[in-house]
């Protein structure tokens, strides 16, 4: 169980890696989709409340499981489609402009 | 045929984080934004089926349903929320996902509570660190959401003993998790560590004032990300791992770019609640011995003021975003630059209540993008603008950031508005700031105030320089 761990920490660390390289100079004007694409993103749990949440007979992990899927997916999806609802008013003044 | 399934899901997996990867690069340029984001949606959308196909799944119709309310919620709440309500929002989402994680956390203790085989070390840990992370991700959002829309007074709240009360618990969190370590399967223990994590997050949130949430909301979006990954080790899936990581590191990117346009370190910001108390009522009674007087004008007069200008810098601020004055404003600038004035904006890194809150507001305005300006671009000319157009911000011009050392926001960068030759300050009244300080700028005989909302005034003031 240890290796796991292990093997975690260090698919973590170097994923932390390249997030820091690829989002390290953002202008201003993006900060917020950024943020909301990002935080988008962090609904990855959603996987998490899925697996959680499979089993066939009903018990406290099941609806734990369910509720998370619930509030993960309210976060997925929320935060695309407003991510997208900012960014098409930034295209728009870029043609204008 | 069952073999091919897991490496499959993996494989997934993979490409889904790819798409997460390239869609965050791309969300760092203006032209390639929109689509970045669309990938990374797509990479959502694949990790999610690849997961339904896990054996573990297999209670589709209850999944589906929750997949279903989800999906609805939230495309209501974006296709709803106005522009200017967006840091309530993104603060929401972040508690939301904060939230999951630990339910998921939750749920596998859970599981693993039911089962007969007993529970590892590094389980007990992995889930112990989830509830945390997710515990004050979760509450922390709620209470700056509360702040946000002004369900709660947004000023830093203080009572006695609280940071004796945050180190008490943070001392009976580590004490509960050894014990947990030792005895894995006690519920009580469990749930009491959870409770403490959700308590931990008010405790972090509640002592911090509105003009330091730009901070709060970026190392909340930080937490969301880590909870994730978090969750991830409890489940030891790298889907979860990698993508929490990644919202980590651009979590702390921006609260490190927030700290900076404030001058202040992250603990500055975090726990200087405590010490300002002290410093405030002094600072306080010095300002109320001198009466002081401000100069109140009329739409009129501003108007004239800014039509026979020759230039004119706009400064919004979370005023304008509250009385959605932004297209009001917008139609101002147009008018002005009808009659020859040179309109600028200027942006400060802070103004509003998100990073680059004030960009978005104008964007939907369709102001266009070069006349926007950052705070060192624009400081230097102040000394040769005419009008200086201060629409609902208030901290981030106040000049007692640059002399007052008693004052909360001593040393903060400030947009030097009270160098231009005059300012016009729109107000609803002589209120405090969102971090509760007095402004001097008010005070100032080249100060002018114009009262009301910032709607009604910049409309009134469209109207008035038409007819100039």
């Amino acid at each position: 169980m240890a290796e796991g761990l292990i093997a975690g920490l260090v698919v973590f660390v170097l994923a932390s890696f390249v997030g820091f390289e690829v989002i390290n100079k953002v202008p201003p004007t993006l900060h917020t989709p950024l943020m909301s694409g990002s935080n988008a993103i962090s609904g990855i749990a959603v996987i998490g409340a899925l697996l959680v949440s499979g089993a066939h007979e009903w018990n406290v992990t099941v609806i734990l499981g369910l509720i998370a899927v619930i509030l993960a997916t309210i976060n997925v999806v929320g935060g695309f489609l407003v991510t997208d609802r900012m960014l098409q008013m930034f295209k728009k003044k870029e043609v204008k402009a | 045929m069952t073999d091919f399934v897991p490496a499959g899901i993996q494989l997934s997996y993979l490409v889904a984080a790819s798409l997460f990867i390239l869609g965050l690069k791309e969300l760092g340029s203006p032209a390639t934004a929109r689509r970045g984001n669309v990938l990374a949606a797509i990479g959502m959308f694949i990790a999610i089926v690849a997961t339904l196909l896990d054996q573990q799944v297999l209670n589709y119709e209850m999944i589906l349903v929750g997949i279903a309310i989800g999906s609805l919620l939230g495309t209501v709440m974006a296709q709803k929320v106005e522009m200017t309500a967006m840091p309530q929002m993104v603060g929401l989402l972040n508690g939301l996902g904060g939230g999951a994680s630990t339910l998921v956390a939750m749920a596998e203790f859970w599981r693993l509570l039911g089962s007969s085989e007993p529970i590892a070390i590094d389980s007990t840990i992995t889930m112990v660190l989830s509830v945390l992370i997710g515990g004050i991700t979760l509450t922390g959002s709620l209470l700056a959401f509360a702040k946000l829309q002004e369900l709660i007074g947004g000023s830093p709240i203080v009572f006695p003993l609280q940071r004796f009360l945050s180190f008490a618990l943070v001392i009976v969190f580590l004490i509960g998790s050894v014990y947990l370590v030792m005895q894995p399967k006690d519920l009580t223990v469990f749930l009491g560590l959870t409770g403490i994590s959700l308590m931990l997050g008010v405790l972090f949130v509640i002592p911090i004032g509105g003009a330091d949430m730009p901070v709060v909301i970026s190392l909340l979006n930080s937490f969301s990300g880590l909870a994730a990954s978090a969750a991830g080790f409890v489940l030891m899936n790298n889907m979860l791992i990698i993508s929490g990581a990644l919202v980590g590191a651009s979590g702390i990117i921006l609260t490190q770019i927030m700290c900076k346009a404030m001058n202040r370190s992250l603990t500055n910001v975090l726990f200087s609640a405590f010490s300002k108390a002290k410093t405030k009522a002094g600072a306080r009674a010095s300002v109320d011995q001198t009466e002081k007087t401000v100069k109140s004008i009329d739409p009129e007069e501003g108007a004239m003021m800014l039509g026979y200008a020759r230039s004119v810098v706009i400064i919004p601020g979370y005023g304008m975003a509250v009385a959605q004055a932004q297209h009001a404003v917008r139609e101002l600038a147009d008018q002005l630059e009808r009659l020859g004035v040179d309109v600028k904006y200027a942006i400060h890194p802070v103004a509003g209540r998100m990073p680059g809150h004030m960009n978005v507001l104008l964007a939907e305005a369709n102001v266009p993008y070069p006349q926007l300006h950052d705070m060192d671009d624009i400081n230097p000319e102040f000394e040769r603008t005419d009008v200086a157009l201060v629409i609902g911000a208030n901290d981030v011009v106040n000049p007692a950031a640059r002399h007052d050392t008693g004052s909360p926001i001593y040393g903060m960068p400030i947009l030097e508005v009270d160098k231009a030759q005059h300012t016009i300050v729109i107000k609803r009244g002589m209120s405090k700031g969102f971090a509760g300080v007095e402004n001097e700028l008010f005070y100032k005989d080249k100060t002018m105030m114009l009262f009301g909302s910032a709607r009604d005034v910049v409309t009134e003031l469209v109207s008035q320089v038409k007819q100039l």
